[in-house]
């Protein structure tokens, strides 16, 4: 299959694996930003066939993550209004909010869909006009514009009955607030490659040389990955700190204006809670004024419970990269994907879903058998 | 032996209590880990016996001399039509497969359908054709049933239970704890077909050419190995849930570790594009026409043979072998070499978001 299997040869994985063992002469901590590349990572083992001194870092890169509770909670209690139709990604339905998530009010009644596409909620708002119906719109800015679009076109063709419930999170501020952190031991990036279509990679140059780290802009796929673990590691011995496009069969360094200048219309840029991690500033998108009537947290007057993260849920340390999952006391114990306890552990782009699901209850892929 | 394993016992972790769920979730019926706590916990303690306590597809009960097999099957499919069959086709191939997992010849069914009110004659009388048509396909006779009659909203269309009963002509004893260390995994064909032929249908998306589910009966197949002397410890079916939850389901009874090659798993193109766009793993996607069968290593070759001669079985592979470790895990080899888990899933696979 085209775009997949070329990614994916076992060889061209294994040679570029010995390339990268050859050119690394001391211990590099890199950091791949997107959960995207995290559950690649982890499901193709990619980390198993790097040399030991390459440490990956898995970041804050899984929007579901890093949903504050609080909006869990709005979103269970808007859904619950009999006068609500509510959509979201599936990824959204499953993440526990205080006391209960989206699939737990569609099992008590609840009309809670699931929707590919902000456009699938806009159409069934336009086909039951009787109803509210609200968009969860949550990610990065890869998932923005098309938000934006749906937005837009309820605007100017007057279906009022739409509504978002917004919790976009931008990547730089991120990266910025990790780097910044005491804790940090990131000395280079695999940049997200699906946000840097959308955006372009202009906006990584100011960081790279701040905190003089480089910054590779990376696919999904394991020769995406690897490619991009050379290209850093290659960065870092030669002491360079630039900012560099692994993934240019989709990624231009401009990004895809079009989707831009949607996104400066229908948005602003706005301070966002990261869930496990605190304030951000200037590190989300909310909507303009122009199209603040379409914001479900102003229509439905949702109030706001400062609800405290009181569970042991360590998610903030693992979206930081500071704890491995496994590394948490009540990963395969008492947080599994059946009852997790963090949103890490439900989202498939989350670190800690991929490691247990990948890697077992402890962390680590036992051996191969003998036949006995 | 020595275990190869790094974890401790099994079982040594404390399970995490069931109280989360007050209501029944649509993940309870995803075939995975949620509808295994279900019947766990609800289930076996109200019905448990040894039959049941067996927890295969169906039940080996001894009558009179005869040794029958006994198993049912609900089947909910919306849409009611998809390519390659139909709810009632679908009805009458799965039990019949339930049965042949047990090593039988099937040989009756009953069916009991709930109808919506509303529901168009033709679509009944469409379904009816069809399960006749799959029932002379595989050589069953529908011999008893029942109708019920539901309110508009109450059943999506149409709801079909279907029992069958079948008898078993050998003596070989197949369940998982008859799986060995150095058994071989094979696999009866291509997976993913049934699952992304609904889910196209249910999401409007259009291919070149349709993908049809591989709904079909699989008797025949298993019997021709049987009848061969092929030397069988473990059959499975693979249903909801796809291959993995199969695999992982067996490794888990029999306190093994099964190790899968990822390389060796055939998916077909059209497939595997649609699991992509989808942002669905081939390995979880439901099935209605497949298979696994786990047997001793010295007769795989002779087994795929038997297989691959065979309607159904022209795409029969060896996908991986039965370890000395006991750890009850399934461990798959990526295709670029390296290892992970392979798990149950938790409940609906959610597709991707980004």
């Amino acid at each position: 299959m085209k775009y997949i299997d070329e990614y994916r040869d076992g060889e061209t994985a294994r040679q570029y694996a010995l390339a990268i063992a050859r050119l690394t002469t001391r211990p590099w901590t890199i950091m791949e930003v997107c959960g995207g590349q995290t559950h690649a990572i982890v499901k193709f083992g990619i980390d198993q066939l790097l040399p030991p001194e390459i440490t990956l870092i898995h970041g804050p890169g899984c929007p579901v993550c890093v949903t504050p509770v609080e909006l869990i909670d709005k979103a269970v209690e808007i859904a619950e209004r009999p006068e609500v139709i509510f959509c979201s990604f599936g990824d959204m339905l499953r993440v526990p909010g205080t006391e209960k998530d989206l699939f737990m009010v569609k099992a008590a009644g609840g009309d809670v869909r699931m929707v590919y596409s902000p456009l699938d909620a806009l159409k069934i708002a336009r086909e039951t006009p009787e109803k509210q119906v609200v968009f969860f719109a949550v990610g990065f800015e890869t998932t923005a514009p098309a938000n934006a679009m749906a937005v837009y076109q309820a605007h100017h063709q007057g279906i009022e009955n739409f509504s978002l419930l917004v919790s976009h999170v931008l990547v730089p501020p991120a990266m910025e607030a990790i780097l910044s952190s005491p804790l940090n031991r990131v000395q280079g990036f695999l940049a997200a490659g699906h946000v840097c279509v959308v955006m372009g990679y202009a906006e990584y140059e100011p960081i790279a040389r701040r905190y003089r780290v480089p910054i590779v802009v990376t696919g999904f796929e394991p020769l995406d990955i690897l490619q991009g673990v050379y290209m850093c590691v290659k960065q870092l011995e030669e002491g360079r700190t630039d900012v560099e496009n692994q993934y240019t069969r989709s990624v231009r360094p401009e990004g895809n204006q079009a989707a831009q200048q949607l996104m400066r219309e229908v948005f602003r840029v706005v301070p966002r809670r990261w869930r496990g991690v605190g304030d951000i500033a200037r590190s989300g998108l909310g909507l303009a004024d122009a199209y603040a009537h379409h914001d479900a947290e102003r229509r439905f007057g949702a109030a706001t419970h400062t609800a405290e993260d009181a569970s042991e849920c360590i998610s903030g340390l693992v979206l930081q990269g500071v704890k491995k999952p496994h590394e948490c006391p009540a990963f395969g114990t008492r947080c599994t994907p059946e009852h997790p306890i963090g949103a890490p552990m439900v989202s498939s782009e989350g670190a800690c879903a991929a490691y247990y699901r990948y890697r077992g209850a402890y962390g680590a892929v036992p051996a191969a058998g003998t036949s006995g | 032996m020595e275990s190869t394993s790094q974890h401790p016992l099994p079982g040594a972790v404390c399970p995490v209590p069931f109280a989360g769920y007050p209501h029944v979730l649509l993940a309870h019926g995803g075939g995975g880990k949620l509808t295994h706590q279900l019947i766990e916990q609800i289930f076996v303690p109200a019905f448990s016996n040894p039959y049941l306590d067996e927890r295969h597809d169906g039940a080996a009960v001894d009558v009179g001399g005869a040794r029958l097999a006994f198993s049912t099957d609900s089947y909910v499919v919306h849409p009611l039509t998809f390519p390659g069959g139909d709810i009632g086709s679908l009805a009458v191939y799965g039990t019949v497969n339930d049965l042949a997992m047990c090593g039988a010849r099937p040989l009756f069914l009953s069916a009991g359908l709930i109808l919506e009110e509303g529901l168009p004659m033709e679509i009944l009388r469409q379904i009816t054709g069809s399960m006749q048509t799959a029932a002379v396909a595989a050589r069953v006779r529908l011999v008893t049933g029942d109708t019920k009659v539901v309110d508009r909203g109450k059943a999506d269309g149409l709801f079909i239970n279907t029992a069958g009963i079948g008898v078993i002509e050998h003596d070989r004893p197949i369940a998982p704890r008859h799986v060995q260390p150095g058994d071989r995994v094979l696999l009866s064909g291509d997976i993913g077909r049934h699952g992304i032929a609904i889910m196209a249908v249910r999401e409007g998306l259009a291919f070149e050419s349709a993908i049809e589910s591989d709904s079909a009966p699989l008797a025949d197949l298993v019997l021709a190995l049987l009848d061969a002397g092929i030397a069988v410890h473990c059959l499975r079916d693979l249903t909801r849930g796809g291959l993995a939850s199969a695999v992982v389901e067996i490794a888990e009874a029999a306190h093994v570790q099964i190790d899968l090659d990822e390389r060796a798993i055939p998916v077909r193109e059209d497939v595997r594009g649609a699991c992509e766009i989808l942002g669905l793993d081939p390995l979880y996607v439901a099935n209605e026409g497949r298979f696994i069968a786990i047997m001793a290593p010295e007769q795989a070759d002779r087994a795929l043979d038997i297989m691959r001669s065979h309607d159904q079985g022209t795409g029969a592979c060896m996908i991986g072998q039965v370890t000395d470790a006991t750890a009850g895990l399934v461990v798959l080899t990526s295709s670029i070499g390296a290892g992970r888990i392979v798990d149950m899933l938790s409940g609906e696979q959610l597709p991707r978001i980004c």
